[in-house]
């Protein structure tokens, strides 16, 4: 489990993270939405310690992320996954290359067994003869599925996505987030997502926290999104004039 | 910066693949340039000289010792870095700068990798221990471009030009252009890695970096290159 404890972050005298708590579990996907500059990145990148809050407290399965040493945070971050927004792929390095990167860094296991687990995941995340294609070469579906390929590698404990289906028409968009639901349940890992995308809150969503301005203003699960009172919540979800269609037909029929 | 940039490697092998690379992306890949520039500067040196040294007083061979030591001394140790500041320069901003506005140094980051020192050691290394090489190729084919267009042109001859080359030969001169050449590599890896690897934005940010780099290197190459030659060659 990650507990986030009165998280703080700020910039230049300006909070952007203003006491955040959180839980995130085992085996679950958690979707942490908002608008953008509502600091759903900076809370991330706390999460990944690419930023040092503050205040507050990151407990990683009872390990204290602020009381670790340099070499302790390294081997935490061994174990974790990160898909990040624009993919993150080495450009100048082959697909295999990418996905076998943290094998090559991290294990000494020889090539043929590296290459073995490769393919294992990139077949895991349906890709197949990409091996030696660039990231360049990949369209923008393919490079997210190399991106999870390359997170899951090493079977992380924890995995984290940054708007992980930005950029991608709507049908790639559900493939990829409903790949990533398939992998927490398949490895029972921790996945907390970034999003505001309310296609995601349906498919994936098991729970959900609502950032606003810096502060966590709301959580629950999909189900409770379309069926809370908090205003801030229903203004970001009904902003979208579909959903405020869909919530019109639910109250003619009754179903909200 | 440096601090972490000098921690041990995470992976000796990983290590010695990237020092590898870079010997190729950094080293090899310059040498076509720096042999044609050494080539050609070397034969405008030879006639400059000659040109300059029309008094039947002084002996010929002169301009092939002038040549020999302002190649040993100052083109090819300084010239040729301030030349390879700006190919190989341009080349360490922009190649960390896009890696860093593209988050692929986040990723680094993320999977429990020292960045700086696997992006900008491996950099340093081949630098500091390949370009002496490269500087060493320059002197010899700025002397045999010397030598070619002194015939060409009529203006020395072999005899008086290999003379020249070979007169008053003082070996500490060696010393001396490869101690600063082996700074000036240091200065070429390091000052282009901190403007991409602290750049922030997007392309045009990255574009602005590599030029900030080249500008800066090539200043402190200039300034080290006074500094350097009042300590090791001042009285």
């Amino acid at each position: 489990m990650i507990e986030v404890t009165d998280l703080y972050k700020e910039f230049d005298g300006t909070p952007v993270l203003k006491g955040i708590n959180a839980t995130f579990e085992k085996g679950k996907t958690s979707l942490v939405i908002g608008q953008s500059g509502s600091g759903k990145t900076v809370f991330l990148k706390c999460l990944l310690g690419l930023l040092i809050p503050e205040k507050g407290d990151i407990c990683y399965d009872g390990r204290h992320y602020g009381e670790m040493t340099e070499d302790e945070k390294r081997n935490l971050r061994k174990e974790i996954g990160m898909v990040f927004q624009g993919s993150a792929l080495f450009d100048s390095s082959s697909v295999e290359e990418n996905v076998m990167f943290p094998l090559k860094m991290f294990t000494n296991q020889p090539y043929n067994q590296m290459l073995e687990r490769v393919n294992f995941v990139l077949h895991r995340v349906n890709l197949e003869n990409v091996n030696d294609k660039y990231p360049a070469e990949l369209s923008g579906g393919m490079q997210k599925r190399v991106a999870i390929a390359r997170a899951i590698v090493m079977n992380p404990k924890y995995l984290f996505c940054d708007e992980p289906n930005s950029g991608l028409d709507p049908k790639t968009a559900i493939l990829i987030d409903n790949l990533i639901q398939e992998i927490t349940d398949e490895y029972k890992i921790i996945t907390v997502i970034n999003s505001h995308d309310m296609n995601s809150v349906m498919e994936i969503g098991e729970k959900i926290i609502f950032l606003k301005d810096g502060v966590k203003e709301w959580e629950g699960t999909s189900d409770d999104v379309f069926r809370t009172d908090n205003k801030a919540i229903t203004d970001f979800v009904y902003s979208s004039n579909l959903f405020k269609k869909v919530k019109e037909a639910q109250l003619k029929e009754g179903g909200l | 910066m440096l601090q972490q940039v000098f921690k041990s490697p995470q992976k000796r092998s990983i290590f010695r693949e990237l020092i590898f690379k870079e010997i190729e992306d950094l080293g090899i890949s310059s040498i076509g340039i720096v042999a044609f520039i050494s080539f050609f500067v070397g034969g405008v040196v030879v006639i400059q000289t000659a040109l300059n040294l029309e008094s039947p007083l002084t002996p010929r061979y002169l301009i092939g010792y002038a040549s020999r030591e302002s190649l040993i001394l100052e083109f090819s140790p300084t010239l040729i870095s301030i030349i390879l500041a700006g190919k190989v320069g341009s080349y360490i901003a922009s190649s960390i700068g896009t890696m860093r506005v593209t988050e692929q140094i986040d990723a680094l980051e993320v999977m429990g990798i020292n960045s700086l020192n696997h992006l900008v050691l491996p950099k340093i290394i081949a630098n500091v221990f390949f370009y002496p090489f490269v500087i060493i190729i320059s002197i010899a084919l700025g002397i045999v471009g010397g030598w070619v267009a002194g015939n060409i042109t009529g203006l020395v001859s072999s005899t008086d030009y290999l003379t020249g080359i070979r007169a008053e030969f003082e070996p500490f001169h060696i010393t001396y252009s490869l101690i600063k050449t082996s700074i000036f590599a240091f200065v070429i890896a390091t000052v282009p890695a901190y403007h991409g690897y602290y750049v922030k934005g997007g392309a045009i940010e990255v574009g602005k970096a590599s030029t900030r780099a080249v500008v800066w290197t090539s200043i402190v190459i200039i300034v080290l290159n006074y500094i350097l030659t009042q300590m090791l060659l001042g009285k």
